[in-house]
């Protein structure tokens, strides 16, 4: 929607064009924001599905939890969404939308794991960082906390709300600092499955990341500064950006969360050898 | 709960606080006045005097592209972006306006509505001039919906849809402003520029280039041309009663 500039071609919320119902004419810029809408209901319906069947089958408490947050961020989220029609596009909400439907995404990718098969009957195999125990941990986190910072940049630029050189520059220490986790995870932990999956797919998202970032740079930036119109190689490139930072978003708070299972810090000093390698048992 | 509470009933107020706003600026003009009207000065019509001129574009004219509608089946016709639009080396759509040097007169907002039509996929004009608290009445002429936005930086912003064969829209802006963007968000290329000034100095360059402003009291002034690619120039202007000034202009190719 935002990439084909039809953002407020529905100018009131929650009705369009007074109507609670009706399908509008779909054309122009109401089929980009009308279709965004619906499925926007689409995704708040199944949400309450979700928390409602999480709430009556789910032992885990913290998953209960976690379900309503899911159906707390979805409405959140409806009414940023609501918000940014009301105040015409203003770059903090806009932003503030943008980086909210990733939190839900994450979310709800990690209840996904959560409720996994391989999650639910796998005995992690643990390893304990036995040289610097709590950097890989910080490591993981840190990568969240980076590429959480880039969205918000990301978004207030495509809102409008900056200039793109710190989305630019702050992409120089995402890389630095995803890089390290992935090649931490990779050289010291390439034999846990569950950690070297999700540190593969990272890296190869940050390097297809970083290329769509750059052609999206040159067709909306340096080119298509002056268009007249959103062109098709400006949409594709935006939206195939914004998707890959989603999934890369995602990605990096699965292998955090695999890493907190699988490489829990040692205390070598507390623990007896025996007991801090439970897979020698 | 309280605080989940709380919340949408803050939520609801500010609800009811914009549908408000929009309502109050969806009356018929002058719906923004902010001060109360003062008298006009009085211009004596046998001293008034006349400046005309024509404004060029110097340079290689950028090529207009092609606007591709087919997103909307409503949309007929072709269309050209006007961004720059140069014929011969004359520039069209400079708005040309008395900047400065008309101190405290006043002046009475024309009675008769400035129009915008929206005809083709495509504002006429592409710039309009129209006074503070002027009515600018906005006409589809479509068989698409189309809707108008405005987003200035001194007035109210607002956006409203406007169906084929519906009334025209009656809107007005309180404040000074030149170059106030509007655009359509249904048909991303639409975009046009309206001008609102506190005086009735200002006219719009057409096709060959070409303006002329009527009707000035005798004094120094600072007449502006503004274009909404290539900038503000300026020129001081000295007219005696009853003259005519030919003032051009150049605007030069904006650097890459």
């Amino acid at each position: 929607m935002t990439s084909n500039d039809a953002g407020l071609s529905v100018p009131d919320w929650p009705t369009s064009f007074g109507s609670w119902y009706k399908i509008p004419k779909l054309v122009g810029g109401v089929k980009f924001e009308h279709t965004h809408r619906m499925i926007a209901q689409g995704a708040g319906l199944l949400t309450i599905v979700l928390a409602v069947w999480t709430w009556r089958v789910e032992k885990r408490r913290w998953l209960r939890i976690l379900s309503l947050a899911a159906l707390g961020t979805v409405i959140a989220q409806g009414i940023l969404g609501g918000l940014t029609v009301w105040f015409y596009l203003p770059p903090k909400v806009s932003s503030a939308h943008a980086a909210l439907a990733q939190t839900f995404f994450c979310i709800t990718v990690a209840m996904a794991m959560f409720t996994g098969k391989r999650w639910v009957e796998e005995q992690p195999r643990v390893e304990f960082d036995q040289r610097r125990p709590t950097l890989f941990t910080t490591l993981t986190l840190l990568s969240i906390f980076v590429l959480y910072v880039q969205l918000i940049l990301g978004a207030m630029f495509r809102h409008h709300g900056l200039s793109w050189y710190p989305h630019v520059v702050h992409a120089v220490v995402v890389s630095f600092v995803l890089a390290w986790t992935a090649v931490r995870a990779l050289s010291v932990y390439s034999q846990i499955e569950a950690v070297r999956r999700p540190a593969i797919l990272m890296l190869s998202l940050v390097i297809a990341q970083l290329c769509l970032g750059f052609t999206a740079f040159l067709t909306r930036v340096a080119w298509g500064r002056d268009a007249v119109q959103p062109e098709l190689p400006m949409v594709i490139s935006t939206v195939a950006h914004v998707a890959v930072g989603a999934l890369l978003l995602a990605t990096t708070v699965i292998l955090a969360i695999q890493v907190w299972r699988h490489v829990p810090v040692a205390f070598e000093e507390r623990l007896p050898q025996a007991h801090q390698d439970p897979t020698a048992a | 709960m309280k605080v989940g509470a709380l919340a949408l009933c803050g939520l609801l107020t500010l609800a009811a606080c914009n549908k408000k706003e929009n309502t109050e600026q969806s009356s018929n003009a002058p719906a923004e006045s902010a001060a109360p009207a003062q008298a006009a000065t009085p211009i004596d019509p046998a001293t008034a005097a006349t400046i005309n001129g024509t404004v060029k574009f110097d340079g290689t004219a950028p090529k207009q592209s092609k606007i591709d509608m087919s997103q909307d089946p409503g949309c007929k016709g072709t269309n050209e972006a006007e961004n720059v639009v140069v014929s011969g080396g004359d520039l069209a759509n400079v708005f040309v306006y008395v900047k400065d040097g008309l101190s405290n007169r006043t002046f009475d907002v024309p009675k008769d509505p400035v129009v915008l039509d929206q005809k083709g996929c495509q504002y006429h004009p592409h710039v309009l001039g129209a006074m503070a608290g002027q009515t600018v009445q906005i006409k589809n002429d479509d068989p698409t919906t189309h809707n108008i936005h405005p987003t200035p930086k001194d007035n109210r912003e607002w956006n409203e849809s406007q169906p084929p064969s519906s009334p025209a829209i009656e809107k007005s802006f309180s404040r000074e402003e030149i170059m106030l963007p509007v655009k359509c968000n249904q048909h991303p290329w639409m975009k046009m520029y309206i001008s609102v000034v506190k005086n009735p100095f200002y006219a719009v360059t057409a096709k060959d280039g070409k303006y002329e402003i009527k009707g000035l009291p005798p004094g120094d002034y600072t007449l502006a041309f503004v274009h909404e690619k290539l900038g503000e120039q300026d020129q001081k202007v000295t007219v005696a009663a009853k003259d005519t000034k030919t003032v051009d202009q150049s605007f030069k190719a904006a650097a890459e």
